[in-house]
């Protein structure tokens, strides 16, 4: 077993993820197999390699920073048109301190 | 007009003529996939309104005698990842079921200066996360050919669609393979261009460093015209690639007689005999064009997979972090504190597959197995990367099947998320090395299910890939 229970409630937590009962166990079997998998990745030697973050390339350094103009914002009434509640130009989220 | 069947040269021809116009052929388009579409559920919904707006402009550049642009009039369907101003986009998701976005990706600015007619919005996995369109929180998209078996995913809308007939073009998005299975599912062409070769500016984040915009479309013709659109430097994305783009259409005529293709032999093991049969009677049609092919070794192919999911995972957890009832319209009922309500939130409103997603993203991320998953995955992704330079400093092209196997059944894989996973082999390798990838049809099995072949090529060289795969068209495929 690579992943214990209580971890998986622990990678929840990590992620803010609220699980019920029966996706604890499930998730819990299907990382195992995943994981499992992937432990595949022992088998090949990576000594000296360097880890490839984004497919590079050749291309000037600078290539891809845009001319620092201005330029319009998306403005406040938009920005906050999706938010669940809003209100004084602002997102409102419930009530992080009790009093 | 029979509109399943028509290409961007004959709606371009007709608008010029005055057989038809540019909004004549928007509502009937729009008319028609209405019809169709509850055999598929390949549209989420419709965009009547702007696609009239912008057919309407068409016939005014038409009417003034401009030049109404290299998409005039085509009606495209646009995977509901990508933001369209003013149109819903949900991303197949229960959190985005009423989010509109206040902004167009640039593809779709581009699509619609270009002439191009947004029809609608096209059903896919959850946040692009999955194989075959099962996990939508809108119901999976029936495959057009086979109605009992998926259309591939996760642009699996997109495909079905364009193979429907109910739009002639569509944007899709890839990251491990989105694109091209279902096309290949499908039975049309599927583009993967080289990473940053279209601007990602308005496509909702799945795994950055994978993320691509492509195209889907009947015809290798009609895929490389709207990609030639949508290509090229955005100052919105800082990762689009300033490299000039060319004239994919010119490229097409080319010749690829003596065009060195390798066959790399791990990609040829695994698959059904059906699919391997057609795989083959592809590589003998090519041969008699005169190509040159010969086996080749991409060593690190068996470790794809695990590589795959453990980057694309990670930069998955991260960039769905967002959704967290602040901001983005779905807000969890049952929220008292404000951790709470993040949770809670996270917890109803994504759905299983991309729960997966976000724990075993977490999961490799986390303290103590950053180095021993993360830090892997990428060195491994050198190596894949490594593998695909050599390859092409030998061969000009790589020649391969796109899926195992054809559509399967509805409901076949959903129950074994690593057997689903498995099932993209074949195509995550180009997302990992960034380099450019097409599905291309190649026969059918007995059945009438389609196969596609897959088309590899080097960073920036889609002008080989298109040239070949044209060539593989007129041929008539495997056939």
């Amino acid at each position: 077993m690579k992943i214990t229970e209580q971890e998986v409630r622990y990678v929840a937590d990590l992620a803010n993820l609220s699980l019920g009962e029966a996706e604890v166990h499930r998730f819990q079997a299907d990382l195992n197999e995943i994981l499992g998998h992937m432990e595949k990745l022992n088998d090949i030697d990576t000594t000296g390699v360097e880890p490839m973050a984004q497919v590079l390339y050749e291309a000037a350094e600078t290539a891809t920073l845009r001319a620092d103009i201005e330029r319009p914002a998306l403005g406040t009434e938009l920005a906050l048109a999706n938010a669940p509640q809003a209100g004084a130009g602002y997102f409102k989220v419930p009530k992080v301190v009790e009093r | 007009m029979h509109i399943p069947s028509l290409t961007i040269d004959q709606i371009r021809e007709g608008l010029l003529a005055h057989r038809f116009s540019a909004v004549e052929l928007a509502q009937e388009a729009l008319d028609f996939a209405a019809t169709q579409n509850p055999s598929t559920n390949a549209y989420l919904h419709f965009s009547p309104e702007r696609a009239l707006r912008s057919a309407a402009r068409v016939d005014e550049k038409v009417a003034q005698g401009q030049d109404p642009g290299p998409l005039a009039g085509v009606p495209i369907a646009v995977k509901d990842v990508i933001l369209t101003k003013g149109v819903r986009t949900t991303c197949g998701s229960k959190l985005l079921e009423h989010y509109t976005p206040p902004y167009d990706a640039t593809a779709v600015t581009r699509l619609e200066e270009a002439g191009g007619v947004i029809l609608g919005k096209t059903n896919c996995d959850e946040f692009a996360m999955g194989s075959s369109n099962e996990n939508s929180a809108f119901g999976p998209v029936r495959n057009p050919l086979a109605p009992g078996r998926v259309p591939g995913g996760s642009s699996g809308g997109s495909a079905a669609a364009v193979a429907q007939g109910t739009a002639v073009l569509a944007l899709g998005s890839d990251t491990g393979g989105s694109i091209r299975q279902p096309a290949s599912f499908c039975g049309v062409v599927g583009v993967t261009p080289t990473y940053g070769r279209v601007s990602r500016y308005g496509l909702t984040a799945f795994a950055s460093s994978l993320d691509h915009i492509g195209t889907l479309a009947r015809t290798v013709r009609d895929a490389a015209a709207l990609l030639e659109v949508i290509a090229g430097r955005d100052p919105l994305d800082a990762t689009s690639a300033a490299a000039p783009v060319p004239d994919y259409t010119h490229a097409l005529d080319g010749e690829v007689k003596g065009m060195k293709l390798g066959l790399p032999r791990e990609y040829l093991k695994d698959l059904t005999s059906e699919t391997g049969d057609l795989i083959g009677k592809g590589i003998q049609a090519l041969r008699k064009l005169g190509c040159d092919v010969r086996d080749i070794s991409l060593p690190t192919t068996d470790y794809a997979v695990a590589c795959y999911y453990i980057i694309a995972t990670a930069e998955a957890s991260s960039n769905l972090a967002r959704y967290d009832g602040v901001r983005y319209t779905f807000r969890s009922a049952s929220s008292g504190a404000l951790s709470d309500m993040y949770r809670h939130t996270r917890g109803e409103g994504f759905g299983a597959e991309c729960k997966r997603r976000i724990m075993l993203g977490t999961y490799v991320l986390s303290a103590g197995y950053y180095d021993a998953y993360y830090l892997k995955a990428q060195k491994v992704r050198a190596l894949i990367a490594r593998d695909f330079a050599h390859a092409f400093s030998e061969v000009d092209a790589i020649v391969t099947p796109v899926s195992p196997f054809p559509a399967f059944k509805l409901g076949e894989k959903i129950g074994d998320p690593l057997a689903m996973y498995l099932s993209d082999i074949y195509t995550i390798t180009g997302d990992l090395a960034g380099i450019p990838c097409m599905s291309v049809p190649c026969g059918k099995t007995a059945e009438g299910l389609p196969v596609g072949m897959q088309i590899l090529a080097r960073h920036f060289d889609e002008p080989s890939m298109f040239r070949l795969a044209y060539a593989f068209e007129r041929a008539g495929g495997a056939n």
